[in-house]
């Protein structure tokens, strides 16, 4: 009996223990991305790093300003966020309203495994199909380019916000729904007038969530961008986003030297704005569950 | 004749999160006495039916004061919980069968505290079901789901479980409310009979199944103990006016 | 004045539109991948090492090193997100702390792959010297799709109905042989399930194994776990960027093979969630 009490305390600390990993993992990666990448900031100051305009890690004297990967980060999730969200979001209030049921279950079924797509293979039918028609649609020297990263994440982020969506949309209580069809409103009207305004909280998280998958998103865009590190002037030139700079470069750094700590720094980077929008899209969703 | 307490209530008091749902609450309940709740809703019934196993202890923003003891001991310094629950056995309102075979439901209570070796649990199983006047309609079939049985067949199971672990009173809240008037009947027989070996205390909302089966009866109103006393006295003279009001059915 | 009706009429054909936009890649992707890779497919590619620096021969340490990985994230994250989810479903109090085990849950399943990349190069391979091996790249999976396996074991746990524990507890059984034995026996298939899926993401990530234990050419099985790997993701992406001159085929040919390994997971569970939800009784 004894032994059995004994066992079970152990246990139960156990549970205890694993309750608190979450927020140990949080805080180790938040840990050692300072550690490693706050040793930048003895060579290079903040305001440089964050606003340079030059990203030559491998020069003599070496350049690390960021704002040619922010701003090619800014231009390619502005692309996506500007196809994904209409489309996402019409294409959720299709499916929870208007799609008969058999073929509402197909579809939803549809995106959970555009959702399961790897980004790598994502990214190498990017690569194949769309880069070349970029190309050929505006006679570019190269296919790879924001745009192609902004149409190949698009597809990326609309599962997410389709999902996020939908759940928000089927949420909203039939009561509205039905009051404002007894009074004589068409299905149409009672979803722009009145579903709509209702679920925005929880649409707003979902192209919240969308757009942070887009943000963090590294193999798919960096198959189909390009690697020129410089600022971009515009959607048809390639660009290197935050992620893909990383991805790129970590193999062939030394450990410790500037540029390694360099890349790390990029990563806090990256980490604060994931956690902000995800921060914010989380107070969303609980406004929607009240 | 005075009879040691079986259970002593001493000023409890319990809240939840910011309601007063047990006010000062004080009484004994006597060895193989059927003890007959009865009040309207919100009442207090219920909490002081799960004051009384202690689970209370599992809803959130729980708190009390004042004593409760099992046999002189106090139940939450002087007796393990799970023990308690083993002495203080519990039968709820809808029949709650576990989503598992028939033996291994009435056999759950005896696995839990240790019992291992399968004859005991069969010997176990057995008495319990004989006592709870079901082992003849489902000696045949303890493998099967618990779920096949009909509703009343369910709760007589759930009191087979609870006696599995011979426990010195059994709980009963509102125990008949999904019933239909057989199986009340039928369960009530058993009650009547339990009486022997058991302390039983009966939360009801049927004042007529109280003034059936009780030997006293407590009326609570409002979180507070109103009245208790021998049941026909309740019934026929009750001392104070709330009571009377309540039992002629003025309110409910 | 175009009446509501017409309006109604072209604003669901909009809608249906948009929602063809959304699937209809999905089945192009499907589509091009099984033509094209499926001539390269054969006993052959599956099972023979690479050769000439990847332009022939077959992709075997690659799916090996991919089969490696997700065991080894399977078997940190399984039981680390399972007795999450029964701390937070059936041990939590509604407090500040629990609501900042959920937010940091929410954290994670935000942070990029690529962070994931780094925490693990700078964890597992360098502070704690595990070097760039299975064993770092499996810890940084794990971690990874610890979110999913938690908050699907945590619904899963919240669907048993509440009155199991309740009576399990008035039969005298202490919390955890409620957990034990009443809960966590009735929530198995939604924890599957979870972990089905937690499996089926980390077998196709590239990012967090790039500098924790991909390597790219190398022809023969790992000897242990402190060893590195080849993985299909990463194969496929070294071979349709940076190695001139592969054959088509087998580009598609390797895209096929991870494509059927994570889509196959995924039609697993989701037979599995469907198989259960008939057979429940409650």
């Amino acid at each position: 009996m004894r032994a059995r009490k004994a066992k079970e305390f152990l246990i139960e600390r156990l549970i205890y223990l694993c309750g608190f990993i979450s927020i140990a993992f949080v805080i180790l990666i938040f840990i050692f991305l300072i550690k490693e990448g706050g040793a930048l900031f003895k060579a290079v100051g903040l305001w440089d790093f964050l606003a340079g305009k030059e990203w030559y890690p491998i020069s003599e004297p070496a350049r690390f300003g960021i704002l040619p990967l922010i701003l090619g980060s800014l231009f390619v999730t502005i692309g996506a966020a500007l196809i994904s969200i209409p489309i996402g979001v019409a294409s959720a209030f299709y499916i929870a309203e208007v799609a008969p049921k058999g073929l509402r279950d197909v579809l939803k079924s549809g995106i959970e495994l555009l959702a399961a797509i790897p980004s790598v293979i994502i990214g190498f039918i990017g690569m194949i199909t769309l880069v070349p028609f970029i190309k050929h649609l505006f006679n570019l020297p190269t296919g790879l380019t924001a745009i192609s990263g902004s149409i190949t994440l698009a597809f990326m982020a609309m599962p997410t916000i389709v999902s996020v969506a939908e759940d928000a949309i089927v949420a909203v209580p039939r009561s509205y729904k039905e009051g404002a069809l007894a009074l004589g409103a068409t299905y149409w009207q009672t979803i722009y007038r009145v579903i709509f305004p209702a679920a925005l909280p929880g649409i707003i998280a979902a192209v919240m969530l969308g757009v942070g998958r887009v943000i963090g998103e590294t193999m798919a865009v960096m198959m189909v961008t390009g690697n020129a590190a410089a600022i971009p002037h515009g959607l048809l030139e390639p660009v290197r986003t935050l992620t893909a700079t990383i991805a790129a470069e970590m193999g062939e750094v030394v450990t410790g030297s500037d540029h390694y700590h360099a890349l790390f720094a990029i990563g806090i980077v990256l980490f604060a704005i994931t956690f902000i929008i995800n921060f914010i899209a989380d107070l969303s969703l609980r406004k929607v569950r009240r | 004749m005075v009879n040691p307490a079986k259970i002593r209530l001493a000023a409890l008091n319990v809240w939840f999160k910011d309601t007063h749902a047990l006010k000062n609450i004080s009484l004994e309940i006597c060895p193989n006495e059927i003890l007959g709740v009865i009040g309207p809703a919100s009442s207090g019934k219920t909490s002081f039916l799960r004051a009384l196993n202690r689970l209370n202890d599992t809803q959130p923003n729980f708190r009390m004061d004042g004593d409760i003891e099992l046999e002189g001991e106090n139940i939450y310094k002087d007796i393990d919980v799970n023990e308690l629950r083993r002495r203080v056995g519990m039968v709820f309102a809808l029949p709650m069968p576990l989503p598992i075979s028939i033996f291994d439901n009435v056999a759950y209570g005896p696995r839990m505290s240790g019992i291992r070796q399968i004859n005991r649990l069969k010997e176990i199983v057995e008495r319990s079901l004989k006592e709870a006047y079901l082992w003849d309609e489902v000696k045949e079939r303890l493998r099967e789901s618990a779920f096949k049985l009909s509703g009343g067949q369910q709760q007589r199971l759930c009191i087979a479980r609870t006696l599995a672990l011979q426990p010195e009173v059994i709980l009963f809240d509102e125990p008949c409310s999904g019933l239909d008037p057989i199986s009340t009947a039928k369960v009530e027989e058993a009650m009547a009979l339990l009486k022997r070996s058991y302390t039983i205390v009966l939360v009801t909302n049927n004042t007529k199944q109280a003034a059936r089966v009780s030997d006293r009866v407590a009326f609570f109103l409002m979180g507070e103990l109103v009245e208790l006393d021998v049941t026909d006295k309740i019934f026929t003279a009750p001392k104070d006016k709330r009571t009377n009001d309540y039992i002629t059915g003025r309110f409910g | 004045m175009i009446s509501p009706k017409t309006k109604e009429k072209a604003a669901f054909t909009l809608l249906f539109l948009a929602t063809v936009l959304v699937v209809a890649p999905v089945v192009l992707i499907l589509a091009i991948i099984i033509k094209e890779g499926l001539p390269a497919i054969n006993w052959e590619f599956l099972s023979a090492y690479p050769k000439s620096g990847m332009r022939e021969g077959g992709i075997f340490p690659a799916i090996v090193g991919t089969i490696y990985m997700v065991l080894g994230a399977m078997l940190f994250a399984l039981p680390v997100g399972v007795l999450s989810a029964i701390y937070l479903s059936e041990y939590s109090k509604d407090n500040l702390f629990t609501r900042l085990i959920k937010l940091a849950i929410v954290n994670l399943a935000g942070v990029p792959s690529i962070v994931y990349g780094l925490f693990g190069l700078g964890l597992f391979v360098t502070f704690l010297r595990f070097g760039a091996s299975i064993l770092s790249g499996s810890l940084t999976l794990a971690i990874m799709i610890l979110p999913i396996v938690v908050t699907t074991s945590k619904e899963a746990l919240e669907t048993v109905p509440k009155y199991f524990r309740e009576v399990s507890l008035s039969l005298g059984a202490s919390r955890w042989q409620t957990v034990r034995h009443a809960v966590l026996p009735h929530a198995v298939s939604g924890i599957l399930t979870g972990v089905i899926l937690g499996v089926g993401r980390a077998a196709g990530e590239t990012a967090p194994i790039l500098f924790t234990v991909a390597a790219f050419y190398l022809p023969r099985l790992p000897k242990s776990i402190f060893d590195q790997a080849m993985a299909l993701p990463y194969h496929l992406y070294a071979i349709s960027t940076q190695v001139p001159g592969i054959k088509p085929s087998i580009r598609y040919g390797t895209a096929l093979v991870l494509l059927v390994l994570v889509l196959a997971m995924n039609l697993f569970a989701i037979i599995i969630r469907i198989h259960f939800r008939r057979k429940k009784r409650w």
